[in-house]
């Protein structure tokens, strides 16, 4: 027990604030007082940068913000912001009850929620995931409907691997004729695929979200 | 949870002011908005960073178009609060069309789109709605049919939006429709956007965001519009079978009952050789029970010649008369005959009593000469009222049809796939 709690809550190496974790898995954190970026290494948490001030947000989302997918409760425990030509979009890590995690993703207000999937079979390079280009993953076949060049614009909270000051991100928008959508994501030498569905706003019966002047 | 302080802060409408004159400039749709459109001034605005930049000056004498829905109002549609923050016209060639930007902070973001006073609510899909045989699309359980594709260019821009925009902004614009539904795909040389519509009739809209008069009268059909016919031509054609299926069952009732009673039968001679009055009466006869048709018939001998028969039915009591004529004529050669040597005449409705007939043949003069039965028969079955009302009752289907078709004739008349005219032009 003692050893659990131990695990769950240390100080911050840059600033001394207490750190808590609140999912177990969770490899990265940012200290919410000094917003230093805290890698959880075997005993220890290593700094490894610092994040500037987040940049105002429009996102109804928030760190601690519950909702529910599939009647799995979850709760957002930490979020990626990117950029691109067209805006920002952010990924926001939400852990379920049962201790799985995956994305809440909120791209000017459209919702989808995924997770790192096993494709079964190798990959494409990048120079392959071209627009219009289908791939068959699952026996569901995805066409790549945009490949978006995005940068890294900050980190906040929890993470399940560490994540910080990438630059260039390729990313590969998969799309199909229903709600199932992808993501090819070759931020790393090894290309990762998330698979998920696009979900509207209510029905994710989201609690705790931000409040917005002049909207009750 | 001793977690400190991370719940963050209201999100705050932003004031600011236009570089280009220093006017007031409101941001209603948050950290979402990418471009403002100075509403004094018409300058084109990047605010995407903290300093707006002029990111085009708009000539203010080139035709500014008045928002019906004023930006900043809101309304409840379908289900949630929307705030018209960004207004927009675009054309095809001559033709202008109207786009409202909707906004709420977590449903994200709509449209009202508005063209000669038909209306439509759209939302952006991420799905990619898949292409099918014969220019049809597939998406959301809907079959969409390819309408039209053309350019369309961006000719004026107001309040706020999501994405960079300016006048002049060009984009190849695809639609396909399953009325009340159509499905639009927008392509810029780096991506393809789709989003899905629903006609919505003008009233609907100004009832929600609580806008003064009256919505402007929809002029032509719309390329989505429901049809006010086509729902209904099924049931209609379906009420005229249940309609005739009654009537047939009530001509087999009258054929059924009917006596069909043969009240005088006699066989005549004629020849217009004979001397003196051609006319004679037959026997009285009586018809009894209800009033009921009459049918006198004809059977002649008649050959390549014709005769005139003049009738009168006379009330043996009353002395009242029905006069009435028939003529009969036979003639035939090898490429066919015309006429016939029977004949009858039906006379609907005749009171009960005592009668007899007056009968006065004609023929030409000369060498002319038949011999005929008369045969009298009362409360024969007369199909007429049938005829007349399956008439009747299959003037609503046919004219529903044909409007059913003329609307969506008129509909894909505007089409890059035009109905064939009929005729010659």
């Amino acid at each position: 027990m003692a050893d659990e709690a131990g695990r769950r809550q240390a100080n911050c190496p840059a600033c001394g604030a207490p750190v808590q974790f609140r999912w177990s898995s969770a490899a990265q954190t940012v200290c919410s007082f000094c917003r230093s970026v805290l890698v959880r290494g075997d005993l220890e948490l290593k700094h490894v940068g610092q994040v500037a001030d987040l940049p105002p947000d429009p996102s109804p989302i928030c760190l601690l913000t519950e909702g529910s997918w599939r009647g799995k409760r979850f709760q957002v425990t930490g979020r990626i912001i990117y950029q691109w030509a067209g805006g920002g979009w952010n990924e926001w890590h939400i852990v379920f009850s049962d201790g799985t995690s995956g994305w809440l993703s909120d791209a000017q207000l459209q919702y989808a929620v995924s997770f790192l999937a096993d494709p079964g079979v190798a990959l494409p390079p990048s120079s392959e995931a071209l627009r219009g280009r289908r791939f068959v993953f699952h026996q569901v076949q995805y066409e790549v409907a945009t490949v978006t060049v995005a940068s890294y614009k900050g980190v906040e909270g929890e993470l399940p691997f560490p994540f910080f000051g990438k630059s260039e991100m390729y990313f590969a928008d998969l799309r199909t004729p229903g709600p199932q959508f992808g993501t090819l994501d070759y931020s790393d030498p090894q290309p990762l695929l998330f698979l998920g569905e696009w979900v509207q706003f209510e029905d994710l019966q989201l609690k705790n979200l931000r409040q917005f002047e002049g909207w009750a | 949870m001793g977690s400190p302080l991370i719940t963050p802060p209201v999100v705050r409408a932003q004031a600011l002011s236009c570089p280009n004159c220093g006017g007031p400039l409101e941001r209603r749709g948050f950290g979402h908005t990418l471009t403002i459109v100075c509403p004094q001034c018409l300058s084109v605005l990047d605010a995407s960073a903290p300093q707006l930049q002029i990111l085009q000056q708009v000539d203010k004498a080139q035709g500014r178009r008045t928002p019906m829905i004023p930006l900043g109002s809101r309304g409840n549609f379908r289900g949630a609060t929307w705030q018209a923050i960004g207004f927009q016209t675009r054309a095809v060639e001559e033709d202008e069309w109207e786009e409202y930007l909707l906004f709420n902070p977590y449903k994200g973001f709509r449209y009202l789109t508005h063209y000669a006073g038909h209306w439509n609510f759209v939302t952006p899909t991420e799905a990619l709605p898949a292409q099918q045989a014969q220019a049809r699309v597939a998406y959301g359980g809907r079959r969409y049919r390819h309408f039209s594709t053309a350019e369309a260019v961006t000719t004026f821009v107001l309040g706020e939006f999501p994405w960079r925009a300016q006048g002049g902004d060009k984009v190849l614009s695809h639609d396909f429709v399953d009325p009340p539904c159509i499905l639009s795909a927008e392509a810029t040389p780096n991506e393809i956007t789709w989003s899905q519509g629903e006609y919505v009739p003008g009233a609907e809209i100004w009832q929600a965001f609580g806008l003064p008069n009256r919505p402007p009268v929809p002029r032509g059909v719309y390329l989505n519009q429901p049809s006010p016919y086509k729902g209904n031509v099924g049931g209609m054609w379906m009420n005229f079978a249940l309609m005739l299926l009654i009537l047939i069952g009530l001509a087999l009732f009258f054929a059924t009952f009917s006596r069909h009673e043969v009240v005088l039968r006699e066989a005549h001679h004629f020849s217009s050789l004979d001397p003196g009055e051609p006319s004679y009466v037959t026997k009285t006869f009586d018809l009894e029970g209800r009033p009921a048709t009459l049918e006198v018939d004809l059977d002649t001998n008649l050959d390549q010649d014709w005769a005139y028969f003049n009738f009168a039915l006379i009330n043996d009591r009353t002395g009242e008369a029905y006069d009435f004529g028939r003529e009969v004529s036979y003639y035939h050669d090898s490429d066919g005959s015309e006429g016939s040597p029977r004949a009858s005449v039906l006379i609907p409705a005749v009171a009960p009593g005592t009668y007899y007939l007056r009968v006065e043949p004609e023929m030409d003069a000369g060498r002319h000469s038949m011999s005929y039965d008369l045969t009298l028969r009362h409360d024969v079955p007369s199909y007429a009222w049938f005829w007349i009302a399956a008439a009747l009752l299959i003037l609503p289907p046919i004219g529903y049809t044909m409007r059913s078709a003329s609307f969506e004739r008129q509909r894909w008349m505007e089409s890059d796939h035009p109905p064939l005219r009929r005729g010659g032009d």
